[in-house]
């Protein structure tokens, strides 16, 4: 018996190239004749362009090019366009260069193209935009009372959605013991990808291009800006994602740079690259969340959720972007039941412009903002009912005899046992204990908080049919071909991509499993649209649970061929094979088999083969599953706050999750502590800041905190499985939940820390300045 | 220009080089060395660390110029003789990297911080690393495999 | 991240270094270029020139001296923090050095870069005031020994002229001495730093010298919370603190942590710099 390869903890078959520096990042690519491009930005959040002289740039030497909205304009350059379209959206016009308005800084306005990176940079020092500002407005709760940003959507409001029943939500509130309310904020992140965005674009001799970018879907690249910007056929323009570092959402989208640098590179046929600095992708990447919201609660005299009622601001920045109107709409709302059978729900949400950067999906993308507005106002009920928050959760769970479960917002949760996944990080900690720990600590002035977060996440994002009814301009399947040479080597290729996730070990452990071959045996491909089908890309945790399984499908489909090859050589009816460790034998008699490399090598001589079956050994499929999948998790941080500074440290955080089956445990737990620590980021020191006028305050690394290192414990882990029922491969995702949970379990822990100063609520990022002055505003006013 | 000679990875080069020119440039254009990576413009993120003269350096601060008659180690110079350094086997071993795109900076930090201090606690380990920065690992897996690689060069010193 | 033009010098000795800045109205001395390289490549400095002292051995030297240390202008953070002669002299110092950026800055950048640079966000000048540091600078006309306190003029301004080297740092013995900080989450900069020097008799504090900085545009010597320390045991330490930043009118805030904040929390710091002081051995 081989070694079964689904559940193992196997080392990364990427790692030997990444850890000797042998890795292939766009911004590595250098081409023969390659020109740099860099942008000129706008300074202002809002302004017209009145006057844009290049002439002094013009004149440098080892300058190219240069070119400005009115050259993309009058090429043709179509709008960039959004991929999910709401009831009412409106939708501005999103030029690649900025013609005679700016919306927010950084937009881009000219761009220099020049032999070199530093010459580049020397010419658009010099040139000269003349901008006559306009009135500002970047807070998300302004906007509505702002100056208009786009005349397509008075007040700024690029729409209004809600789900839910208001009535039965209103009634709800009416019989309610106890209600529970907040005003909070969900911060603006930066997401901060370690490889900064790039591109190098490089024409053919008959109009053919090639794209190289950071990018998490290339295909979807492919599409909008071959078919929908830039009039590119698509058997023309290939796009490769090499490897690229991190993503979480912000390489998702289609930017201006990457348009413009596609245009400016067939307008002179010469291959350009541009790379972002890190200051330029404060500016310019998309930014997450950005919420105000106003939500509360209602529950009866045990504890029981009544109702809920949401009422949300969202910040979309300047422009919506390709996924923007679904992340707070249906990426959000529809996740508000959490993990409770809440009877009545209602969730508004306005979406507005400001004069920022856009925002769009962020790890996580809506389902952090909802279950911290889900967690949060759970562990105030609990303040209000004076139960204790990990009892209030178990009181209100989802059974596990309630599955499927039909929230009353729109989803249908496929399985899980949230209970026990809160039993579990119960005993973990020692929960009775540490309550303890935490008694006897404030008698000594030591304040300690244990903070809960139970969530739920909607993710495998799919299948088609269901999001294209909510507006989703796009299908969600996956795609896959394995394909087995002669020699019984595999090579497989994927739609999905993976710009950290591992696909190259683990869906090569689908494989080894499913051919019985050794993993060295297969080769995984992605993100080249030459070599890959059609595929949607990586992001809502989807790659294992809709490409994996296409991946595991495909398997299935050869085995199925191998049976019948196999049963064609050994004289058998194909009805009495079998295939198990890379062997296909007629059941109770294993004397009569034929080896995968025998049938391997049969498949493409066809010398002795089945009369009606195709040679060749290579199955295609596009898997659309047929619904999302639901992971779930109790996360619990423990903090200490010093009451003379308000500084906060994570003592410790433990997850435990169910993402359903793992398919390699090591890979699974990374992703666990890359998401939290991005949660504990959000919920301790990051925060996008821009002024009243709109200028970007974090612009570096000097002033967006990062975590790093030494602000974090070691991460525990744990789980508990619950496989998904919707997939072959029983996986449900794991690339969000940590950075799902994280927010509300450590502001819980610190609120929790703070009750002996009544404080009950502090907004993201929790800094020791909100700490300290929430502790000495309620001294003063005790 | 600025005459520089320098040796990066054991082999001498010499150039001519814009004063401006950064290190960082220097080894990932005109050297084609592109292991070294930057991931910032402030000198926070430490993905653009080498070793200069044996000890860790941002090489997006430092000039070319600078650096002229440095011994330099780029990521691509640590295995030796086709064999990896413990740190690159520690960082494989215990899944210290997901996107790769920060791991050489921070490899050859943990060279460094091992130089000065072969058996690190958690805490040290932690602390100095503090100038490079993982969006993907939550450091947990960096800390193991800096941790790994002590115990495999405390078992077998170079 | 891509530096504008300029023409570059390299210094054989500190009078060529000089004679070369009397040459270059516009150059800037260049020494591990950790103040100032981040800024040029952000094109927030643009000087039309580099002058590299980063070759004149003789600056690298730290030595005892009087009772105290002389550091020369090229020791690195790392070597400061390192030197057994600065941890016996004056650890404040070292401990400065070991807490400014990172290992990586620590390797490249110096002392003399740092303090000319005048950051006020910066830990060295912080303990260099409270230690009566000299700073020594060299120009056309010769030696000068340049008291901290009239060193640090205003947000990264310093009394050195234009064509002045600064060529090393001399710390009067200050063995009961210490340095904390409160570190912004992003930069590591001090948000507040506070550094205490004590002598002792027993428990009995003789003499005090207390200064903070981080929260004020240049570092600020206590005199209150020195005056009121003076003949007073460590039980004590707690009271005169709170005081700490009394009269102080100019506090620095950002979106990390505001001047009100900043102020808040200077006693807390200047406790524990105390304390941390009094506990040396």
């Amino acid at each position: 018996m081989a070694t079964q390869m689904i559940g193992s903890s196997i080392k990364r078959v990427e790692d030997p190239r990444f850890i000797q520096g042998k890795g292939t990042y766009t911004d590595d690519i250098k081409l023969p004749g390659m020109a740099h491009a860099v942008f000129v930005r706008s300074p202002y959040a809002h302004a017209k362009i009145t006057g844009i002289d290049t002439s002094a740039a013009q004149a440098m030497p080892g300058v190219v090019a240069i070119y400005t909205g009115q050259d993309t304009q009058a090429d043709g350059v179509g709008s960039n366009p959004t991929g999910w379209l709401l009831p009412n959206l409106k939708v501005p016009p999103h030029p690649a260069l900025a013609v005679d308005r700016v919306n927010y800084v950084g937009e881009p306005v000219a761009v220099i193209i020049a032999d070199d990176p530093y010459i580049a940079h020397d010419a658009a020092d010099a040139v000269h935009v003349d901008y006559d500002p306009l009135p500002v407005v970047a807070a998300p709760d302004k906007a509505m009372d702002g100056p208009t940003i786009h005349e397509e959507a008075p007040g700024n409001v690029a729409f209004d959605w809600s789900i839910g029943d208001q009535a039965q939500t209103d009634a709800a509130f009416a019989n309610a013991a106890k209600v529970a309310k907040v005003h909070l904020i969900n911060n603006r992140l930066i997401p901060n990808a370690m490889e900064p965005r790039s591109c190098v674009a490089s024409p053919g001799p008959t109009g053919e291009v090639t794209l190289w970018l950071t990018s998490q879907n290339p295909h979807i690249h492919r599409l909008i800006i071959g078919a929908f910007v830039l009039n590119l056929p698509e058997q023309k323009f290939r796009v490769v994602a090499p490897d690229v570092g991190g993503g979480f959402g912000s390489k998702i989208f289609i930017y201006s740079d990457e348009i413009v640098v596609t245009w400016a590179a067939m307008k002179l046929g010469r291959a350009i690259k541009w790379t972002s600095t890190r200051r330029e992708a404060n500016m310019t990447d998309a930014h997450g969340r950005d919420h105000v919201t106003d939500a509360e609660m209602a529950f009866d005299a045990n504890g029981k959720i009544l109702g809920f009622r949401v009422n949300t601001i969202a910040n979309l920045g300047a422009y919506p972007t390709l996924f923007a109107p679904a992340v707070p709409t249906y990426l959000y709302g529809t996740l508000m039941s959490g993990q409770y059978p809440i009877p009545a729900i209602y969730c508004h949400v306005t979406g507005v412009y400001t004069n920022t950067v856009p925002v769009d999906a962020y790890r996580g993308a809506g389902r952090p903002e909802a279950t911290f507005v889900v967690e949060r106002l759970v562990d105030l009920g609990a303040g209000e009912l004076g139960m204790d928050p990990a009892e209030l959760r178990r009181v209100n769970f989802v059974r596990p005899d309630q599955f499927p479960f039909q929230t009353q917002v729109a989803l249908v949760y496929d399985s899980g046992n949230y209970e026990a996944a809160l039993n579990r990080a119960l005993e973990r900690l020692n929960y009775a204990d540490l309550r303890r720990q935490q008694e006897e600590g404030r008698q000594q002035g030591r304040y300690i908080g244990i903070g809960f977060s139970s969530a739920i996440e909607a993710c495998g994002l799919a299948p088609s049919s269901v999001v294209g009814s909510l507006g989703a301009q796009a299908g969600q399947w996956e795609s896959a071909i394995v394909r087995v040479h002669p020699t019984g080597k595999v090579t497989v290729q994927t739609g999905s991509h993976s710009h950290g996730q591992g696909h190259e070990t683990t869906f090569a452990q689908i494989v080894a499993d499913g051919l019985g071959v050794p993993i060295e045996d297969v080769a995984i491909q992605h993100g080249d649209t030459a070599q890959s089908p059609f595929g949607w890309g990586t992001y809502g945790s989807r790659s294992a649970a809709v490409g994996g399984s296409a991946v595991a499908v495909s398997v299935k489909k050869l085995q199925d061929k191998i049976k019948r090859i196999a049963a064609h050589l050994l004289e058998a009816n194909v009805e009495d094979m079998e295939y198990a460790d890379g062997k296909a034998f007629v059941r109770g008699a294993p004397g009569r088999v034929k080896t995968f490399g025998e049938v391997a090598l049969m498949a493409h001589l066809a010398h002795q083969y089945p009369p009606d079956l195709e040679p060749g050994l290579e199955a295609t499929t596009f898997f659309d599953p047929t619904n999302f999948t639901f992971p779930f998790c109790t996360h619990v941080a423990v903090v200490e706050v010093d009451a003379n500074t308000g500084a906060v440290d994570v003592l410790r955080y433990l997850a435990v999750d169910d993402v359903g089956n793992l398919i390699n445990p090591l890979i699974v737990d990374g992703q666990i502590h890359g998401g939290v620590v991005q949660g504990i980021g959000q919920a301790l020191w990051e925060g996008a800041v821009y002024s009243e006028d709109g200028q970007l305050l974090t612009g570096t690394m000097m002033d967006y905190a990062v975590p790093k290192a030494a602000y974090l414990p070691m991460i525990e882990t744990d789980q508990t499985v619950t496989p998904a029922p919707q997939n072959p491969l029983g996986v449900k995702g794991v690339g969000e939940i940590g950075a799902i949970a994280a927010p509300a379990a450590v502001v819980n822990a610190v609120v929790d820390a703070l009750k002996p100063f009544g404080v009950t609520h502090l907004d993201m990022p929790v800094t020791s300045e909100k700490v300290y002055q929430a502790i000495h505003s309620q001294a003063q006013g005790a | 220009m600025v005459p520089i000679t320098l040796s990066v990875n054991g082999k001498q080069y010499t150039s001519e080089v814009e004063p401006r020119l950064l290190l960082v440039h220097y080894l990932r254009d005109t050297l084609g060395l592109t292991g070294t990576h930057v991931g910032c413009d402030t000198s926070q993120c430490g993905a653009c660390t080498v070793l200069v003269n044996g000890e860790s350096v941002k090489s997006c601060t430092i000039l070319a110029a600078q650096a002229d008659g440095a011994s330099i180690t780029t990521i691509e110079g640590l295995a030796q003789g086709g064999k990896l350094h413990p740190l690159q086997e520690g960082f494989w071993e215990m899944h210290g990297l997901q996107c790769g795109f920060c791991t050489p900076g921070m490899i050859m930090s943990a060279v460094d911080l091992l130089q000065r201090n072969p058996n690190p606690s958690e805490e040290e380990i932690r602390e100095g690393l503090e100038g490079n920065i993982c969006r993907c690992t939550g450091y947990h897996n960096i800390v193991r495999a800096v941790q790994y690689a002590a115990k495999q060069m405390a078992a077998e010193p170079a | 991240m891509y530096p504008a033009k300029f023409d570059y010098y390299r210094a054989g000795s500190v009078g060529e270094a000089i004679t070369l800045l009397g040459q270059n109205p516009d150059a800037k001395i260049i020494a591990g270029g950790h103040s100032l390289l981040p800024l040029m490549k952000l094109r927030l400095a643009t000087p039309a020139a580099l002058v590299d002292i980063g070759r004149i051995e003789e600056l690298k030297a730290i030595w005892e001296e009087n009772g105290g240390v002389m550091i020369g202008a090229l020791a690195t953070h790392d070597r400061i923090a390192n030197s057994d002669a600065v941890k016996r002299v004056a650890p404040a110092v070292a401990e400065a050095a070991a807490h400014v950026g990172d290992q990586q800055v620590r390797n490249r950048g110096t002392i003399g870069g740092n303090i000319a640079h005048a950051d006020p966000a910066s830990d060295l000048p912080t303990v260099l005031l409270a230690l009566d540091a000299e700073i020594v600078v060299q120009g056309p006309n010769g030696q000068r020994r340049i008291p901290a306190a009239d060193f640090f003029v205003d947000l990264m301004t310093t009394s050195m002229q234009p064509d002045e080297v600064l060529t090393a740092v001399f710390v009067p013995p200050a063995p009961k001495s210490a340095y904390v900080k409160y570190a912004h989450p992003a930069s590591g900069y001090a948000m507040v730093g506070a550094c205490a020097a004590l002598d002792m008799d027993g428990n009995t504090i003789r003499r005090a010298r207390i200064a903070i900085g981080g929260a004020t545009p240049t570092p600020r010597r206590l005199i209150g919370v020195e005056a009121g320390l003076v003949g007073q045991g460590l039980d004590f330490v707690s009271t005169v603190a709170s005081s700490a930043g009394q009269g102080i009118d100019d506090w620095m805030g950002d979106i990390q942590a505001s001047s009100e904040y900043r102020r808040a929390i200077t006693p807390v710091f200047v406790e524990r710099a105390i304390n941390a002081a009094a506990g040396r051995a």
